[in-house]
């Protein structure tokens, strides 16, 4: 069956209201880029090379994510409102193991 | 007064190939940008990345790219206006432009191309309720002059090379700084962190980790800021607090020229990149219409095209007639 590589994700936005997303895992896609590909309010300025802090996220779920990198780290320091769930989602490569993940979009100053 | 055909905002790459191909048009060009430097963002956010779309070029540096155009276009010896912000436009004559910046300086221009990516660098200001009554009383985004702060009491914030450097020079001037950071790990030059982590223990800079700066107060000036550490949360007294996050790019003063703007980016016709306003042009990663993607590559392209309409617009009389540059070259031009 095709929809072996969708996985859902839900996102919550600045307002509250909830998205289910669908994502193929074959594309070597990221978060921020599914998200902007929904249209949701996330900048991505750089592009996803974790140099701008734009599609700033919190993980909501309990999935087990790779470790923020340390130049991930670096970015969040130029982030505000980062908590200890903050993610750059443009650093979540999306696989199998993502299928569930839900993230809320933290505000923008 | 500057005089100049084309004025293109935004020396990135777009604005800096843009003089390439006016050039070849006979069309001269002066470009400012907000930045101190020329590059944008490939200068300011990636210059040590590859990319690897540019034609020719398996893989170049976004630095090497930038040094690159500059070559390309110095035959046609730009002008430049760095280190300042496009602030105002007016028309005259029914059909030029003098474009002011933030810093007064003025600019006549038959045709402006605006090539300002993301829109201008400025820095990114924390999300502190009352912070902006007190920016320029108190609370400085940039430290212009280190001889304000001697013998004052000053708290910065950030964890990168310019909270560090000027932790450690303001160390030396100021009677009492305080350093907040988020972690407490830095990502600044190594001997940097080392210094300040020397200074902190000898008790010259005041070292607060996994803390954030919360909370500002004064009326009339900065009095103190409130800091919240894993812990607590405390007020400090301080006569200047300068927040150090970097810069992030803002559409800014663009946005109210009566330009068509969809998302924050410019809509333009592809005939030739123009706006709804005539003889403003947007090119680049700021312009969008059906179809578009934010590549150096398509900015090129549009840029292109761009001169060819500006040169009709400035020199109506006159026929364009194209040639390539493997038949002419470029020297006489």
């Amino acid at each position: 069956m095709e929809e072996d590589n969708i996985i859902k994700i839900s996102v919550e936005d600045r307002e509250g209201k909830t998205h289910s997303l669908e994502a193929p895992t074959d594309m070597a896609l990221n978060l921020m880029e599914v998200m902007k590909s929904y249209e949701l309010p996330v900048e991505g300025t750089c592009g996803g090379m974790a140099l701008c802090a734009s599609c700033h996220c919190y993980v909501l779920s309990d999935h087990d994510l790779s470790e923020a990198s340390e130049a991930e780290e670096d970015m969040l320091d130029q982030a505000f409102f980062v908590e200890d769930n903050s993610r750059l989602s443009c650093q979540i490569k999306l696989s199998k193991e993502h299928n569930g993940l839900g993230v809320k979009l933290a505000p923008v100053s | 007064m500057i005089k100049t055909d084309i004025l293109i905002i935004g020396a990135g790459p777009v604005g800096l190939f843009t003089v390439f191909e006016a050039g070849l048009l006979k069309l001269n060009c002066h470009l400012i940008d907000a930045l101190p430097q020329v590059g944008g963002q490939l200068s300011e956010i990636y210059p040590k990345k590859p990319i690897y779309d540019i034609p020719g070029y398996p893989s170049i540096l976004a630095g090497d790219l930038v040094d690159r155009l500059m070559e390309q276009i110095e035959p046609f010896k730009p002008k430049f206006t760095l280190g300042e912000r496009a602030e105002s436009i007016e028309k005259i004559d029914g059909d030029r432009f003098i474009l002011t910046t933030n810093k007064g300086t003025k600019i006549d221009a038959g045709v402006i191309a605006i090539a300002g990516g993301l829109g201008s660098f400025e820095p990114r200001k924390p999300p502190i309720p009352g912070i902006e009554k007190l920016e320029d009383k108190g609370v400085n985004y940039f430290v212009r002059d280190p001889e304000l702060y001697r013998n004052k009491k000053i708290l910065i914030a950030g964890g990168g090379d310019s909270a560090l450097d000027w932790t450690i020079e303001l160390a030396e001037i100021a009677s009492q700084v305080t350093l907040v950071h988020r972690r407490t790990s830095f990502r600044g030059a190594l001997d940097s962190v080392e210094k300040v982590t020397e200074l902190a223990k000898a008790g010259k800079v005041n070292l607060v980790t996994k803390a954030q700066a919360i909370g500002i107060h004064g009326e009339e000036k900065l009095e103190g800021v409130k800091i919240k550490t894993e812990n607590e949360e405390k007020d400090l007294d301080v006569d200047y607090f300068i927040p150090l996050f970097g810069l992030s790019p803002k559409l800014g003063p663009i946005a109210d020229w009566d330009l068509n703007i969809t998302k924050n980016a410019i809509e333009v016709d592809t005939l030739d990149y123009s706006t709804n306003v005539p003889g403003i042009y947007a090119i680049g990663d700021i312009n969008t219409y059906e179809g578009k993607l934010k590549l150096i590559l398509c900015g090129f392209h549009e840029a292109t095209l761009m001169v060819q309409s500006a040169f009709k617009r400035i020199y109506p009389d006159q026929k364009l007639s194209f040639k390539y540059t493997t038949v002419t070259g470029i020297e006489g031009l």
